[in-house]
């Protein structure tokens, strides 16, 4: 249960990404689940380097370091990404976009292929871990930090969606962009800000996975990939509190799943995406519905 | 064209077994890339799991011919319905969804046949299926690369006449209409859940054929030919080539096969870059080139805008003074 809360809470971030880009200009981005693998990496050889020309890594500074660095990172790398590979293609037909992503995805997880290497690396630990047993449940201090801090992101990423001028230029954008741009929106501009949050989220998720996971590998953002889109469908697409929801219910239902010996940890990723068929067919919109209107 | 075929059938012989397995591989690509074409490039359906199609004629070949002692004769037609069935079962749940979703729950099918396959027992597990005898005609057995190319070729040309004649047909217009406005081919009377279903169904035998003959030529198969990297590929030897277009995706199946062979003269691990090198290529052919390398000149003029009519310059003109108007 509680393991469900932590996987809950990094496909919630990574959902969060998929979501806040579909809901702006109606793309999924396949690619998304790779800048997640990407954060984890560029915090990876951070510490890496850290470890290695100052020595020690036991210190508090080094944690909001370990995200901050990487978040940005990729946010930039996200906005780069948008800007030469899905901006051209906004007025094509359906199918081009969607194969440009697929080349994205492809070309970031080569990409890291090549710099970092087939196997998996070990991301060096920076928070100390205790462990607490409450009356049989056992939690884990990692587990904790990590759930909070989630809950911290998506509370200032919903704060900012609602309350400022920003999130509802990003909302507006969402419901009609054309409409939006005649208010006097730069539509491009805050299209290319969703991205920054959207990838700096999926990147705190993969720092996040690669301290409670310990390892790394370049195909790990493609599994994730395909579990954080199941979460934002469970959430309704382009809903963000969808999302945050969707992460939640998925890692529940798969710590459930698995936990109570029903599906085997081999089978898991088919039973994700048992769920995900389950949901297209029988609720396309979600839980919280789904904010597109399917324009004749 | 006859020159080509000449070609294709004489010289082999007089090559090294390097270049007939490279033949081979070539027209297996080639199956699977028009069985893929009439999914993705015919009916506009982007299913990013097709290597499953694959993966069943392989599995099914493999298993009924080691375990059953079947002739590889029987098992073919066996290996295409078996995949046709499996392209309707996959196809099903997709029919109402946009094609984001149909992209994705397509790639989650192919995962789970993929992982399927790695599980269970009676596929062999990770490690697959293996000792798949040869296949013969009365006294004749498929032992050598030249006899397996020549398999192949067979296969591929079945396919290629196929696909080509069904691109033209009745049902081959009903996906083209289907592909480019579904709401206005159902008011026109075309069933959509018939149409797509019939894509994916037929799409997938050529799938399955190509894994009969996989299981044959290398007697062995595993879980990793069937991966999504694999389904990629085959979506690159189409897109690269020209969706809807049968010889862009010959020629796309060429290029795929051939590149990495390039590569092993380039310096540096190139296994690696290969796929590097395609998913960069996708991009830029996507944002610069999106109708393929040798497409059919309506799919240029349908891929290169959407304002683009099909009609004449007289009624884009009227068609375009009402659009103005109507903006207004």
């Amino acid at each position: 249960m509680v393991n469900g809360l932590t996987t809950g809470s990094v496909y919630a971030l990574v959902a969060l990404g998929y979501t806040m880009v579909y809901g702006v200009i109606r793309l999924i981005n396949f690619a998304h689940g790779d800048l997640y693998m990407v954060g984890a990496f560029v915090g990876f050889t951070l510490l890496d380097q850290i470890g290695r020309h100052l020595g020690s890594l036991n210190s508090f500074l080094l944690v909001p370091l370990a995200f901050i660095v990487p978040m940005a990172t990729v946010g930039i790398l996200g906005v780069v990404i948008e800007r030469v590979a899905y901006r051209p293609l906004r007025r094509a037909p359906r199918l081009s976009p969607l194969i440009t992503a697929i080349g994205v995805s492809l070309a970031l997880e080569t990409g890291a292929l090549v710099i970092w290497g087939a196997s998996f690396q070990v991301f060096p630990s920076i928070l100390p871990s205790t462990v607490w047993d409450l009356s049989g449940v056992v939690i884990s201090s990692t587990q904790v930090v990590i759930f909070v801090l989630t809950i911290a992101l998506m509370a200032v990423l919903y704060l900012f969606v609602q309350r400022t001028m920003l999130g509802k230029a990003m909302r507006a954008i969402a419901i009609d962009q054309d409409t939006a741009r005649l208010m006097g929106i730069n539509v491009d501009s805050v299209i290319s800000l969703t991205f920054f949050i959207g990838s700096m989220l999926g990147a705190a998720a993969g720092i996040m996975a690669g301290i409670y996971y310990t390892s790394i590998d370049f195909n790990m953002g493609f599994i994730i990939g395909l579990k954080a889109f199941t979460a934002a469908v469970i959430g309704g697409i382009g809903n963000i509190p969808g999302a945050m929801l969707g992460g939640y219910v998925l890692g529940l239902l798969e710590a459930l799943g698995v936990g109570s010996g029903i599906i085997s940890s081999s089978w898991r990723d088919v039973f994700v995406f048992a769920i995900l068929i389950l949901v297209l067919v029988f609720r396309p919109t979600g839980i919280l519905g789904e904010h597109v209107v399917e324009k004749v | 064209m006859l020159v080509l075929l000449l070609a294709v059938i004489a010289v082999p012989p007089q090559l090294s077994n390097y270049y007939i397995t490279l033949l081979t591989n070539i027209c297996v690509y080639a199956m699977l890339g028009l069985g893929l074409n009439i999914v993705v490039g015919y009916a506009g359906l982007l299913d990013l799991g097709y290597a499953a199609f694959f993966a069943i004629g392989a599995y099914a070949t493999a298993y009924l011919m080691t375990t059953h002692n079947f002739s590889f004769w029987v098992v073919v037609p066996i290996a295409a319905l078996l995949a046709a069935v499996f392209g309707v079962i996959i196809g099903a749940p997709t029919l109402r969804l946009r094609s984001d979703y149909l992209a994705i729950v397509t790639l989650g099918f192919g995962e789970m046949t993929r992982i399927s396959a790695t599980n269970l027992d009676f596929t062999g597990g990770p490690n697959g299926l293996y000792g798949v005898p040869q296949p013969f005609i009365g006294g004749f057995t498929f032992t050598t690369p030249l006899h397996f190319y020549y398999l192949s070729l067979a296969l591929a040309l079945i396919t290629l006449f196929c696909v080509a004649r069904l691109g033209n047909s009745r049902i081959g217009r009903a996906w083209a209409y289907i592909r480019e406005d579904e709401l206005a081919a159902s008011a026109m009377g075309i069933n959509p859940v018939r149409v797509k279903l019939l894509a994916y169904a037929l799409g997938a035998v050529w799938a399955g054929i190509a894994g009969a003959f996989l299981a044959v030529q290398l007697s062995a198969i595993s879980p990793e030919s069937f991966t999504f990297n694999q389904s990629v590929q085959i979506l690159i030897v189409v897109v690269l080539g020209g969706l809807a277009s049968v010889p862009g995706v010959i020629l796309g199946a060429i290029v795929v096969v051939i590149t990495p062979e390039i590569g092993r003269y380039l310096p540096g691990d190139f296994a690696s870059y290969r796929l590097l090198i395609f998913a960069l290529a996708l991009i830029v052919l996507m944002i610069f080139r999106p109708e393929g390398l040798w497409p059919s000149r309506q799919r240029r003029r349908e891929m290169r805008s959407e304002d683009v009519s099909l009609v004449g310059p007289q009624e884009a003109e009227a068609a375009a003074e009402v659009a103005v108007s109507r903006e207004l």
